[in-house]
């Protein structure tokens, strides 16, 4: 055990001047002290882990809990506390409660099925450059196009009425910030829940082609789960389906067009591989969920030269952990369209790995391959410094881009 | 090359048939992983080494 005499660091950190590299204190800690204690926003003081290999372990851990029930479990801000106390999904439970309500989801997001689809993502895509091009410049991408296209897929998948998407991109919004206060985060799930609620009931009485009607139909009608616990896995797949895929479009728009060489590359290829590529390196670079996977330790034991104790928060970094050079061999702080990437923990890792990790690399092959081809002169229309990253938000990206051709 | 997949362990992913789609699917009722292929030719072995490492719930199992 080492022990230490600095000051306790405060996660998460702030970033340093480069906008896509994770908080430099991170890299001394992966460096210098790779499992380390840290403090929170309540004062708690959590094990952070920062390393890939020991991240891995303690994500594919059974002694680890994702149940954020739990005493100790570092909890990410107030308002998600008091969320978690209202509705839990299965992302915050714990085997074998987890896997049997994952399975009931896991067939929509298989590979094949989410193939299938890309004819459709392709023409959402293509359906949404034609109002951009046709529209006034400059524009802000995000709202024009890197939030409109997931909203459009996982409302389709879902069944959700896309003349409802700016509820929930309102909603979203207050969900996903972490200076929402607590009662206003817990108002917004409520509205949420109430609505996806409602649209359970509809949809077990007309039920159509879509992910809510089987589970109406299936679990609803029969009895095996209630209205609430259909709303509460339909909140979780809308803001999960929103704002994570909508953030790498637009912060990796930014990304590539601060790196020309490879966004012209990308722009030249017809090899779906290299776009599949580019995509994993893209996930890997910028590893937008950068507020830690979150934890408590279920028993004692050791990692990385430190004991952990039962009860104690623990925290995964995938942020840091994706620009461990033990795994991202050579120099794992640049962006490289052809490393080999695909190990990267960008969607977590053990069994909540996300569930549509798959419909988002179709979606980001789709935009990735088809934005830059279709709007070969797209620019940034304000310098990146002046760009307004979202520090304060659950997953990173960007606020607003401005961008012209 | 011998692969066992441990159903009961698969959260269904798909990360292994995003690495190997000659030797994995998933099945269609949950989106288990299911083996398409016993004993792969020498030229798919790395795509299933790396399958079975990225498999973020440790239900892939590969002896040579």
């Amino acid at each position: 055990m080492t022990e230490t005499f600095r000051e306790t660091a405060t996660y998460p950190m702030a970033r340093g001047r480069c906008p896509f590299d994770p908080p430099p204190e991170l890299g001394h800690l992966q460096e210098n002290e790779p499992v380390s204690r840290v403090k929170l926003w309540d004062g708690s003081t959590p094990w952070l882990v920062t390393r890939y290999a020991d991240l891995r372990a303690v994500l594919a851990d059974p002694r680890v809990s994702a149940d954020s029930r739990n005493a100790g479990y570092p909890h990410i801000s107030a308002g998600l506390a008091a969320r978690r106390q209202r509705a839990k999904s299965f992302i915050n439970v714990d085997d074998p409660e987890h896997g049997a309500q994952r399975r009931l989801l896991t067939a929509d997001f298989m590979v094949r099925k989410v193939e299938a689809l890309r004819p459709k993502i392709q023409r959402i895509v293509d359906d949404l450059i034609d109002e951009l091009l046709a529209g006034p410049k400059p524009v802000d991408l995000v709202q024009a196009f890197a939030l409109p296209v997931p909203s459009l897929v996982i409302c389709e998948l879902l069944g959700v009425p896309y003349a409802d998407h700016e509820l929930f991109q309102r909603i979203s919004k207050t969900l996903i910030s972490r200076e929402t206060p607590p009662d206003e985060s817990v108002a917004a799930l409520e509205e949420l829940l109430a609505y996806l609620g409602d649209l359970v009931e509809r949809k077990s009485s007309e039920p159509g082609d879509d992910l809510l009607s089987r589970l109406a139909v299936e679990q609803f009608r029969t009895g095996a789960m209630t209205r609430e616990q259909i709303a509460a896995m339909g909140q979780l797949l809308l803001v999960a389906g929103h704002e994570t895929t909508a953030n790498m479009i637009a912060l990796g728009t930014v990304a590539l067009l601060e790196n020309p060489g490879q966004l012209a590359e990308l722009r030249e290829t017809d090899d779906p591989r290299v776009i599949a590529n580019a995509v994993e390196e893209l996930l890997r670079y910028l590893t937008i969920t950068h507020s830690g996977r979150r934890r408590v330790a279920l028993a004692d034991f050791e990692l990385g030269g430190q004991l952990i104790r039962k009860g104690d928060g623990i925290i995964a970094a995938g942020e840091i952990a994706n620009r461990d050079a033990e795994a991202f061999p050579g120099d794992p702080n640049t962006l490289d369209i052809h490393r080999k990437a695909r190990h990267h923990v960008a969607f977590g890792y053990g069994v909540h790995q996300c569930l549509g990790q798959p419909l988002a690399r179709v979606e980001l092959q789709v935009v990735y391959s088809t934005l830059y081809r279709r709007i070969p002169t797209l620019a940034l229309a304000e310098p990146v410094d002046r760009l307004d990253f979202k520090h304060d938000m659950l997953v990173y990206g960007v606020h607003r881009l401005p961008v012209t051709w | 090359m011998k692969i066992t997949i441990d159903q009961e362990k698969c959260v269904g992913s798909g990360q292994c048939v995003l690495a190997a789609s000659e030797v994995f699917d998933q099945r269609e009722e949950d989106g288990v992983a299911v083996l398409l292929l016993q004993d792969p030719p020498e030229a798919l072995h790395q795509d299933v080494r790396d399958a079975a490492n990225i498999c973020p719930a440790l239900a892939i199992e590969v002896s040579e």
